[in-house]
């Protein structure tokens, strides 16, 4: 299967300053989140993406075709949301949607019909005669968000899509995003500085750092390999024995204070195995966690080891 | 992705070609400038000249006519070269006021909504976005120039006969080529305006202001050095150099200055100077020149994202 996105040794430099430094990767998910610091990168990696800005060294590719050898054809096959207001003036909203699905190359009398349904399904139908310099705040993104799906691309970036929205507008972003996740009709490049945006809608993530991949990680592979920690909370009874006999059954253990036990569990055992050994030992189990690292931990953690910095190399980043 | 079903779909129809996709731009430019009344009025004066001129040329030719209005046919003007020339002329002039009506928001609007990443994401070029806004331009500038002008060609030709026709080919050529460089230089000057300007009025008034602030400034060099080398920084005087060279019209002395002169440089001398217009190829290297100016302007511009380094 095609790659979503290939990054082979790609560095941009405005001027004399490098913003991406020789930038590796290979993106996969339905739906990638891009994560980072302010001028960590990300917008001119999409930028550089949608042939914005060219490569100073390096390429990438978007499902097999290259950026800058096939730029219109990568063109065509994208969708993007900037992260600004941006809209042509004077045009009522149906009418804006519909010169966008024209340039994406539908012909004049489709482009119309798909602007319709495009504005229905992100909820503005009933505005859609409006002019766009009319809308609120989210009236704007989601007719941004209108505009980057209306020809049907297979991969819709979005750059900061819930920016300045109250949480009812971001909710109803929110859900669009993962519908058209989950229709599998599209790939979506998300990026956006708000780590609760990226868990609820990604799979994969991708963290920049001063221009490196300080993470590159599949959000469900980690949540499944974390389900293996649990992380439990006991009281009574004799706490040695209990963890002596969790480490009989082949589960690596570790006291964390006086109560708290972190336990990594073998496939063989079961959670009802660790409440039975409680029972033998008379210890009360208060409370069991799958400890679980959040996006946050992934994040900060990237943050803290990632390759980054003046001096750094860049490395496949995976956590 | 149907109305009533509210799902994402892509779309898997047929897609027109990809070299034709820039002339959706002109379609809406166009649409939108014909939605004001005032513009379409304008619009409608630019051809009351190009139809006095075809009364004239039917005029020619038809005895009755003149018997009726009593008019001799020598009192009409001849439809010759310097008739054209005139036709061209006095069409330039509407050209350029529709330039200054329509042109100055073209790309300022887009600059000022951030719209040129929306257009620069799709399968457009940023040379086909120029394009696309200079055909919205061009379109509207070659209906009142060159269109109306071969058409009373034609119109004469066909009243005259195929000698006519073939002889004064080269007339027909010459309304083609000088309307043309009219409206490229036009076009190309207003929209590098309309990318430096974010304002449309601000952008309007740069506009005129190019072409008639250095035409006093040449006039000024003109009076004051008796020389007719002011001429090359005015955009209208060249361009008049250009047509009067396309229809034949062309000569390099346009006057003589004999006598005491009381200005600044010649300070009370007795003078006798020939006023020579400046070479031809002089007055198509500076519209050359001109165009190259505002490309480049337009190629600096015409970014989805400007950057600052």
């Amino acid at each position: 299967m095609t790659s979503v996105v290939e990054l082979e040794q790609l560095s941009v430099t405005f001027g004399k300053r490098p913003i991406l430094r020789v930038v590796d990767g290979v993106l996969n998910g339905r739906a990638i989140g891009l994560l980072g610091p302010n001028g960590a990168g990300k917008t001119t990696l999409i930028h550089t993406l949608l042939g914005f800005h060219p490569p100073t060294s390096g390429t990438a590719r978007i499902f097999g075709q290259d950026i800058t050898q096939h730029a219109k054809k990568v063109r065509a096959a994208v969708g993007y949301m900037p992260e600004r207001d941006s809209f042509i003036a004077k045009m009522s909203c149906v009418h804006f949607v519909r010169v966008m699905a024209e340039l994406s190359g539908i012909p004049a009398e489709h482009a119309l019909e798909r602007a319709h349904e495009a504005l229905f399904y992100v909820g503005l139908g009933e505005a859609r005669y409006r002019p766009v310099d009319s809308y609120s705040l989210g009236m704007k993104q989601l007719a941004k968000l209108a505009q980057a799906i209306v020809h049907g691309p297979k991969l819709i970036i979005l750059d900061e899509p819930t920016n300045g929205l109250d949480p009812p507008t971001r909710n109803r972003m929110i859900s669009l995003i993962r519908q058209i996740r989950d229709g599998g009709r599209a790939r979506i490049l998300l990026s956006s500085h708000l780590l609760r945006d990226v868990e609820e809608c990604c799979d994969e993530i991708l963290v920049l750092k001063d221009g490196h991949i300080a993470a590159n990680c599949n959000l469900e592979e980690e949540r499944k390999a974390n389900r293996k920690f649990i992380e439990l909370e006991t009281r009574g009874g004799n706490r040695s024995a209990f963890v002596d006999a969790i480490g009989d059954l082949g589960c690596e253990y570790a006291l964390l204070g006086e109560r708290r036990v972190k336990v990594i569990m073998q496939e063989t055992v079961e959670i009802s195995d660790l409440y039975r050994l409680a029972y033998q030992n008379e210890v009360q189990i208060r409370r069991l966690n799958f400890k679980r690292d959040s996006l946050e931990d992934i994040f900060l953690k990237a943050m803290e080891n990632g390759n980054g910095g003046e001096n750094g190399r860049a490395t496949d980043g995976r956590l | 992705m149907a109305v009533y079903e509210h799902l994402y779909r892509a779309y898997e129809g047929e897609a027109p070609t990809s070299w034709s996709r820039f002339l959706v731009i002109p379609r809406y430019a166009l649409r939108e400038v014909f939605k004001s009344k005032i513009f379409t009025a304008i619009f409608i004066v630019c051809f009351i000249y190009p139809l006095i001129a075809a009364i004239l040329v039917y005029l020619h030719h038809n005895v009755n006519a003149l018997a009726l209005l009593q008019i001799n046919v020598r009192e009409l003007l001849p439809i010759d070269n310097t008739f054209f020339r005139t036709f061209l002329e006095v069409q330039g002039g509407f050209a350029f006021i529709l330039t200054v009506i329509v042109a100055p928001p073209l790309i300022s609007r887009d600059l000022a909504n951030n719209a040129l990443p929306l257009y620069l994401c799709r399968p457009l070029s940023r040379t086909q976005y120029v394009f696309g806004k200079m055909a919205a331009v061009a379109l509207l500038l070659s209906l009142v120039t060159w269109m109306p002008g071969l058409l009373i060609f034609l119109f004469q030709a066909s009243l005259s006969g195929f000698a006519w026709f073939w002889s004064n080919l080269w007339i027909g050529s010459a309304i083609f080529f000088g309307s043309m460089a009219w409206i490229v230089l036009l076009s190309l000057i207003a929209l590098a305006v309309s990318a430096t300007l974010k304002w449309r009025v601000v952008a309007s008034g740069a506009l005129v202001g190019l072409f008639f602030v250095p035409s006093a400034f040449g006039e000024i060099i003109n009076n004051l050095f008796l020389t007719r080398a002011g001429n090359l920084i005015s955009l209208w005087a060249t361009m008049n150099s250009i047509w009067r060279g396309l229809f034949g019209l062309f000569e390099r002395q346009t006057g003589r200055v004999t006598g005491r002169i009381t200005n600044p440089i010649y300070d009370n001398q007795l003078v006798d100077i020939a006023l020579l217009e400046p070479p031809l190829w002089a007055s198509w290297l500076v519209v050359g020149l001109v165009c190259a100016i505002c490309v480049w302007v337009l190629a600096r511009k015409v970014r989805a994202y400007e950057v600052i380094t």
